[in-house]
């Protein structure tokens, strides 16, 4: 197992190069002149010269490129045009916000697809399941952005009952920590700046998780009705177990395996659909930050976004690899290997 | 000699696939009519195709001009006059949402045919041809698919610039790797046919293999793919409207409508509403769709 997770690290860096080569072509090559932007149209001529010179623009294109690479392998993603801070640690500042955010909504669209999915296959054809296929179906079929804004009308507007935007209360916004806000109210046993920031994950949450929790249940409903259709699940309830403990011990173990993998790539998706919800409500985390930056052409930030977003990818395709590996006792990669 | 009989066996052989053609297109379209949900879905995108091409050839058949500022109707709510209300310029929300099918649809088939195009062809190269060119085509399209694709988009029209033209290509690249995976693996299994190896005996050229006998059976996934990959450029497009990235105004683009109605949300709701709602039934129909034609080329599925 340790060597085919080694051997599927090595795989990763040749992607992971290709990746930093396409961000660059992106950013770099395709892109208009950043100067005009960042300085303001009336600066002068020499001004962005100048400007374009300190930022080292006016480099060969190769030397740019590597450049950018290596500050990269060296965890110097350069600085912003605007703030000057270093990219690594204006990500990093944000980084928990959008992890704890995508961490909520998948735990919702796992939890919740799961069931929704076995409901409707052991219920075929009857009103759950179409209640369950209907909602798979909108969930996938109805932009997230959208959704965020009827839960804000709903829940904010009409009903006052949760807030509409931001991820925490100011006052009561916890000092140093983790940067999870759940976590660090929890662990300060601040129950009224958890319960503050509880209340402002729900929608959001809800709204990033409403795509891959309709993926996950079609997933879960198909292979499910899989497995029950086996000769073993057959021969369980011959022998006399009850319905319940059959579809329990028997199918759903098996019908996870597929499930996991759904699950696992849903949480890189949701990297890309927290850019949308996180503008919908201003929530701070990294996806808000680079749809701001490309608006107003911060290269360097978009560039180490887009990287460090990437790797993230990369790495939980790695983790759910492995975990199917481990799951599936079908699957033995270290004799593959010989 | 076998050269000859080939030769006089081509016009029955070819009448004959002809005929198997023809009966698998009835078979599909026999089992597609009997989806109700899919059929309705097709109504509602002949519809919407109606209404995006009447709208283009003689907009004055809309009640509203849906370009007109009257700054003295901002933001009205639904009423007879104005059926969706009108938006922060007094414009009518309706007639915007009615011409904003043409933007969505144009959006939806362009792009869908950009990387449907370059997707299938790598595809298809990859996978009959093998090797070196095999491994540089997919490792290339791994990168690709190592960026989520809404940000990939998002990075390519933030360099590009605005514009429908520019979303089109944004868009229609950052899929062509799906196209390019599913492709390759229907080629590599079909590759392994025996007609496939008695036309290489034959001496077809490669390129005859490929358009003849191979693509033809890549038809029904490639065909499905499409369908529901309108659905997903649809909501990209829609999603680079909302951040600001899609046309340029005053173009009535769906994404669009609702990203300008963000600041009024609960002053004027329904200028978020019906964008939206527009958004998710044309989505609905094309993905209820792509479900239909994949069930009616794969009867096994139906029951899942």
């Amino acid at each position: 197992m340790l060597k085919y997770i080694v051997k599927r690290m090595l795989q990763a860096i040749p992607v992971l190069l290709g990746v930093s080569v396409i961000v660059f072509l992106i950013m770099r090559v395709f892109s208009a002149d950043p100067a005009p932007v960042v300085l303001g149209q009336h600066a002068t001529p020499e001004a962005m010269q100048a400007w374009r010179d300190a930022q080292g623009l006016n480099d060969p294109i190769i030397a740019q490129y590597f450049d950018f690479l290596f500050g990269a392998i060296r965890g110097d993603l350069g600085e912003s045009y605007y703030t000057h801070a270093p990219v690594l640690q204006e990500l990093m500042a944000r980084f928990p916000a959008t992890v704890e955010l995508a961490l909520v909504a998948i735990v919702i669209a796992a939890v919740v697809g799961v069931a929704l999915g076995v409901l409707s296959a052991t219920h075929k054809n009857t009103a759950i399941d179409g209640i369950a296929t209907v909602l798979a179906l909108v969930g996938v079929s109805m932009p997230i952005f959208w959704l965020g804004v009827l839960l804000i009308i709903l829940f904010a507007g009409v009903l006052h009952v949760l807030p509409s935007s931001g991820r925490i209360d100011p006052l009561l916004q916890p000092v140093g920590g983790t940067g999870f806000y759940l976590l660090d109210t929890l662990l300060s046993g601040d129950f009224e700046a958890f319960g503050d920031a509880l209340s402002h994950i729900i929608l959001p949450a809800l709204a990033l998780s409403m795509y891959s929790m309709a993926v996950i249940t079609r997933m879960t409903r198909s292979s499910m009705l899989e497995t029950l259709n086996e000769d073993y699940v057959r021969t369980a309830r011959a022998k006399g177990l009850k319905l319940g403990r059959v579809h329990r011990h028997h199918a759903l173990r098996c019908a996870m395996l597929p499930v996991t993998t759904v699950i696992g790539l849903q949480l890189g998706s949701l990297l890309g659909g927290a850019m949308l919800t996180e503008t919908v409500f201003a929530w701070p985390g990294i996806g808000k930050y680079v749809v701001d930056c490309i608006l107003k052409s911060d290269f360097p930030v978009v560039q180490g976004a887009v990287l460090l977003i990437g790797v993230i990818f990369i790495v939980i395709n790695l983790i759910v690899d492995v975990v199917y590996a481990y799951l599936d006792p079908r699957i033995t990669y270290a004799k593959e290997e010989g | 000699m076998a050269a000859a009989v080939a030769q006089n066996n081509a016009p029955v052989q070819k009448k004959q696939e002809a005929e198997k053609t023809e009966s698998l297109w009835k078979d599909v379209w026999y089992s597609l009519r009997q989806n109700i949900p899919a059929m309705v879905s097709l109504g509602v995108i002949t519809l919407l195709a109606l209404i995006a091409i009447v709208t283009f050839i003689a907009p004055q058949i809309l009640p509203h001009d849906p370009y007109q500022q009257d700054l003295s109707a901002s933001f009205q709510g639904p009423s007879a006059a104005h059926w969706f209300g009108t938006d922060q310029q007094g414009r009518d929300i309706f007639c915007r949402v009615l011409i904003g099918s043409q933007i969505s649809l144009t959006v939806g088939l362009l792009s869908v045919a950009i990387s449907l195009t370059i997707g299938v062809t790598l595809g298809a190269l990859a996978g009959y041809k093998g090797g070196a060119l095999d491994t540089v085509i997919m490792r290339v399209m791994d990168m690709m698919l190592a960026i989520p694709s809404i940000l990939l988009a998002i990075a390519f029209m933030a360099a590009l610039g605005r514009g429908i033209d520019k979303a089109i290509i944004a868009i229609g690249f950052v899929s062509i790797p799906e196209y390019a995976r599913i492709v390759r693996s229907q080629v590599l299994s079909v590759k392994q046919s025996d007609y496939v190896a008695a036309a290489r005996v034959i001496g077809d050229s490669d390129a005859l293999i490929i358009f003849r006998h191979v693509l033809p059976n890549v038809m029904p996934s490639i065909i499905v793919r499409a369908t529901l990959g309108i659905s997903s450029a649809i909501l990209d497009a829609a999603a680079l409207g909302f951040l600001g990235l899609g046309v340029q105004p005053p173009a009535a683009e769906w994404g669009d409508m609702l990203g300008r109605g963000r600041n009024y949300i609960f002053a004027a709701p329904h200028a978020m509403i019906f964008p939206g709602l527009a958004i998710t039934v044309t989505v609905l129909a094309f993905n209820l769709l792509g479900d239909g034609i994949r069930d009616a080329f794969d009867p096994k599925s139906r029951n899942r």
